[in-house]
């Protein structure tokens, strides 16, 4: 038959992925059966139903539910600021490299180091969250790495006046920096959403890795795989 | 005796499940067949050019990152491109394998988006764009661990890149190159063979190449029509002179042509990130002397490079501030656009939504 | 001649309420139940066709609500993702969701149309579907009446919807309804001759329109005695229903839900309801005609076998859903009085002369039969699919699928152009 062969090939594909497995991330809960449960919960199958029945039954019934945390890059730039009050100066740098200008500061003389000249003391330091667009041309510019993206995108509110992050906002709120232009923070092998880090030492400062560090890191690896390669090609 | 008809004036609405973006049409029937069409645009125009004038260079990354908001890397790198020229900045070598790989990544993520949405066009109701978005999604994962963002990515700057990959990025993209053939054939499998999909795009909406060279038409659009014109290969910038890739070229220039010649490059964007890959060495991603806020010699500069929809390029005017005096975008959404008309008469009512998706146009490029 | 006590629910409905010395419940064998006096057969026939139709109606709306689940989920897995699975177990209350959402939306009537059309439009439209029900045997001695014209009953109700269409383009008034209402009526009217048609082989077979009698014919199920009228019905059945890839009067991506573009609320839910009410039904027509009815193995219930049949043509129909874009109105047109009502004719002929050979064939003569049959059906479609296949004019396109890969430095423009 000529016409149909395309078209039963056509079914074909849809058939098979009928019976393969779903690729749906269900956020932010997904229904388990009585053996995801039993994986979800730690114990084997048969350890659920006689010590847990009711959930067993909840399982088969499709009332079971386990939570599911989407995954994300170590460098994705969420909703949110992590902002360390203690470097910060004042120095307004991250509100003229917005390209929005979203970001408010007024600083107040700050009464110490008279002798070099005034620091400055912040008064207001306001991000509206609801205009950003998470560019991070902020944390960019930031010279003393006060400034950085956070991690979290769970920030929905009820008032846009509630998306202004303001200067206690800032300091109140769990810090998960992201590690988007903070090389250092990579190279510490942290991850934004296992711990939040207030100790700022643990924070670093960005400098730009050199490049004999680079040599070393990247080298290193490369030769592990080129080892592998020559063993392939070494038993043929 | 005839029978007395009347054409009927429709408007197909800025607000249409079909129109990619928003877009107006106003489209003349008789019966079924299309007599006339007017474009109407300028839905989404943001103002992006007359932005760009108050924004610094680096800031008006953000920008064009927008335009085409389905392939902001080549948009990125098009745009970087015409600032190193303008200010003549050599970028650091790794850098540039870095915003090859990003810019081939982009480009199988946009044309995934244009064959998905053919389809769905066409009345596939869904199956092959859950198919295409599905691959989409790996690529936006690794966009994520590349620069943190999935669609507007940001991620390229006068020099070079903004930040090196992170460790995690090269194995997330060997599996991803592993997997994505098997996955592009089952695709072409789902459609190719597909009498309905020959019956409905075969000869129509055909274009031949003089017609599309005097329109300036570029892009895979072109090449469907047997014309081998690829900036990549012409004008090469960047290192494409240092991978080898094909150009898929159709014959035909219908509907179905310029599809498939999207699905052929998708392959060989494949080979080329394959070979960047292997070429790519370590180093600085940006060279150290290249200030935080560039301030160019007075002077212009155009590169056009090759983004999925066609040239794409930004012609910068420099007066030595901090922000440049003038930005022209050459939008190839826009500029293929304007075949419009021509391609629509004669054509059916069901046939010119399947001819403006095979056209594969972004209307944040086309208002800008 | 077919009686009403042929169907078990007449049966105790009646017996149970007439009274207890009902003649014909004596003469059946049942002894009334006795809840009305005397002289009053006449209510209780009355109470039990009201009982029969509640019955009859709930159980096809709350099918219709599984299939609106079911064909959700089936949808999502054939393209490789969960179906609606949050609302209650396993999503089953999704429907419900989605009738109390149609329920809540504002009721808007567009200024322009006409009103008494628009409101008419999806009572005419559920009507019919609901009306094949009445015929459809749902198993042994499960129908709720057993007209001997049932086939015929079931052709003219199902003409009705091409009427709804029109008053629903009509009334709302706008240009896109107008598009897809032209384009509808147009497809539906031409797709009801090889509906027809197809299915006179099978009544030339079982001798009679009454579908119960169908089924008892069917000691081999009919889609194997008559393969081309199957084909062919089915086909003409997903064009009726409007279901891709014969959508076109809803062409989500062209004219944004055509006809039912002005209906909000629970007007549309009357035409959703409709159309998978017409779906289930066409399926029950189907499994009744062509694939055995309730004929099946033994221990399990009757009733099982016919919904098990009936939900694997619904499976059929969707995955077909899933996996095909959607034809042009012109190409629906010449397939169908180019293609399939030719191939209906050729049935209709080879089926007359089959029966000229052996009149009221017994098994063996129906399996001949079939034989001769399935030879005809594939060299035929072979045929038609070679005369009015997708054509490569050499001239002008061609080369429908040749892609070549380039990688010289050879001039871009071909011989003649510029540079």
């Amino acid at each position: 038959m000529v016409y149909g062969i395309g078209l039963a090939k056509g079914m074909s594909v849809t058939l098979k992925t009928l019976i393969g497995p779903a690729f749906t991330v269900q956020y932010p809960d997904r229904r388990v059966g009585v053996i995801g449960a039993a994986r979800a919960y730690g114990m084997s199958t048969p350890g659920l139903i006689f010590k847990r029945p009711i959930k067993a039954i909840r399982a088969v019934l499709g009332f079971e539910r386990v939570e599911v945390r989407p995954t994300q890059a170590a460098r994705f730039r969420g909703n949110e600021f992590t902002w360390y009050e203690d470097r910060c100066t004042g120095c307004a740098s991250c509100a003229k490299y917005c390209p929005l200008g979203i970001i408010k500061i007024v600083t107040l003389p700050g009464g110490t180091n008279v002798q070099e000249g005034e620091s400055y003391a912040i008064d207001t330091f306001d991000i509206d969250t609801g205009r950003c667009m998470f560019c991070a041309l902020c944390v960019e510019a930031c010279p003393y790495d006060a400034l950085h993206m956070g991690s979290s995108f769970e920030r929905s509110n009820y008032q846009r006046m509630s998306l202004v992050l303001s200067k206690d906002d800032l300091i109140a709120q769990p810090k998960h920096p992201s590690t988007w232009f903070r090389p250092q923070m990579e190279d510490q092998d942290y991850s934004p959403f296992g711990e939040t880090l207030d100790d700022i030492k643990k924070a670093g400062r960005h400098e730009m890795p050199s490049v004999e560090d680079l040599t070393q890191r990247w080298v290193e690896d490369r030769r592990t795989d080129v080892k592998d390669d020559s063993d392939e090609k070494a038993e043929d | 005796m005839p029978l007395k008809t009347e054409p009927i004036t429709i408007n197909v609405g800025p607000q249409h499940p079909s129109t990619h973006g928003v877009f107006r049409m106003r489209v003349t029937f008789d019966g079924e067949e299309v007599v006339d069409v007017e474009p109407i645009f300028g839905y989404l125009h943001r103002g992006s050019e007359k932005l760009a004038e108050s924004r610094t260079y680096t800031q008006v990354v953000t920008l064009t990152d927008r335009m085409d908001y389905v392939s902001s890397m080549t948009n990125n790198l098009s745009y970087i491109l015409s600032v190193e020229q303008l200010a003549g900045i050599e970028p650091a070598p790794r850098g540039v394998w870095l915003r090859m790989i990003a810019a081939e990544l982009q480009r199988i993520a946009s044309h995934l988006v244009a064959a998905g949405f053919f389809f769905q066009d066409l009345g596939a109701l869904g199956t092959p764009l859950i198919l295409t978005m599905r691959e989409r999604e790996q690529i936006l994962e690794l966009f994520e661990r590349l620069c943190g963002a999935r669609i507007t990515a940001s991620y390229m700057r006068p020099g070079g890149v903004f930040m090196d990959a992170p460790e995690d990025f090269w194995p997330a993209l060997n599996r991803f190159l592993d997997d994505m053939p098997a996955h592009v054939d089952q695709f072409e499998e789902l459609v190719s063979g597909n009498e309905i999909v020959q019956a409905r795009c075969d000869g129509v909406a055909v274009v031949d190449s003089q017609t599309l060279i005097d329109a300036s038409v570029t892009g895979p659009m072109l090449r469907a029509s047997g014309v081998d014109w690829d900036l990549r290969h012409r004008q090469p910038y960047e290192y494409y002179d240092r991978v080898t890739f094909n150009r898929p070229l159709a014959t035909a220039s219908d509907n179905y042509a310029r599809f498939i010649v999207r699905i052929h490059e998708i392959r060989e964007s494949l080979g080329i990130i394959r070979q960047c890959i292997e070429q790519i060495e370590p180093g600085p991603v940006r060279p150290e002397t290249v200030p935080a806020l560039i301030r160019p010699p007075v002077g212009d500069s155009y590169v056009g490079t090759e983004c999925p929809k066609g040239e794409l390029g930004f012609y910068l005017v420099s007066d030595g501030g901090v922000a440049p005096y003038r930005c022209k975008v050459r939008a190839p959404s826009f500029i293929n656009l304007t075949l419009l008309r021509e391609m629509l008469i004669g054509d059916k009512l069901a046939d010119m939504f399947v001819t403006f998706g095979s056209i594969d146009i972004n209307m944040g490029e086309v208002d800008r | 001649m077919p009686s009403p006590f042929d169907s078990i629910l007449y049966k105790y409905v009646y017996c149970t309420l007439s009274s207890t010395g009902d003649a014909e419940c004596v003469g059946n064998g049942l002894f009334g139940g006795g809840l009305l006096p005397g002289g009053l057969e006449w209510l209780a026939f009355l109470l039990t066709a009201v009982i029969m139709v509640a019955a009859i109606i709930n159980g096809v709306l709350g099918g219709v609500l599984l299939m609106i689940w079911g064909e959700r989920r089936l949808l999502g897995r054939f393209q490789g993702r969960t179906g609606p699975n949050r609302w209650g177990p396993f999503g089953l209350l999704t429907p419900v969701a989605d009738a109390v959402k149609t329920m809540f939306k504002e009721d808007v009537v567009p200024t322009v149309s006409d009103r008494f059309v628009f409101t008419l439009a999806p009572i005419l439209m559920l009507f019919p579907a609901l009306l094949i029900y009445a015929v459809i045997p749902f198993g042994a001695g499960t129908w709720m009446a057993d007209i001997n014209v049932a086939l015929l009953f079931i052709i003219a109700i199902g003409g009705a919807n091409v009427l709804a269409i029109l008053a629903a383009s009509l009334g709302s008034g706008n240009r896109y309804a107008m598009f897809s209402a032209m384009r509808a009526v147009a497809m539906l009217i031409s797709y009801e001759i090889p509906l027809v048609i197809s299915l006179i082989g099978v009544l030339m077979l079982s001798g009679s329109l009454s579908l119960v009698d169908i089924v008892d014919a069917q000691t081999i199920p009919f889609f194997i005695v008559q393969p081309l009228g199957f084909f062919v019905f089915l086909i003409a059945s997903m064009a009726e229903l409007n279901r891709t890839p014969f959508d076109v009067a809803e062409a989500e991506s062209e004219i944004v839900a055509g006809y039912m573009t002005d209906y909000s609320s629970m007007k549309f839910g009357l035409f959703f309801l409709a159309e998978f009410a017409a779906t289930i039904a066409t399926s029950g027509v189907i499994t009744a005609v062509f694939l055995g009815g309730w004929h099946g193995f033994d221990p399990i219930p009757s009733q099982f076998w016919f919904v098990a049949k009936m939900v694997a043509v619904l499976t059929v129909i969707v995955w077909i859903r899933a996996s095909w874009p959607r034809l042009r109105i012109d190409q629906i047109m010449n397939f169908a009085w180019k293609a399939l009502f030719e191939l209906t004719l050729i049935n209709l002929v080879v089926s007359g002369v089959l029966l000229l050979i052996w009149p009221s064939p017994s098994t063996t003569e129906l399996w001949y039969m079939a034989g001769i049959n399935w030879v005809v059906f594939l060299v035929s479609v072979y045929i038609f699919g070679r005369v009015l296949g997708p054509k490569h004019d050499p001239v002008r396109s061609g080369n429908f699928q040749d892609v070549t890969l380039s990688n010289s430095d050879a001039p871009a423009l071909p011989a003649g152009g510029r540079d």
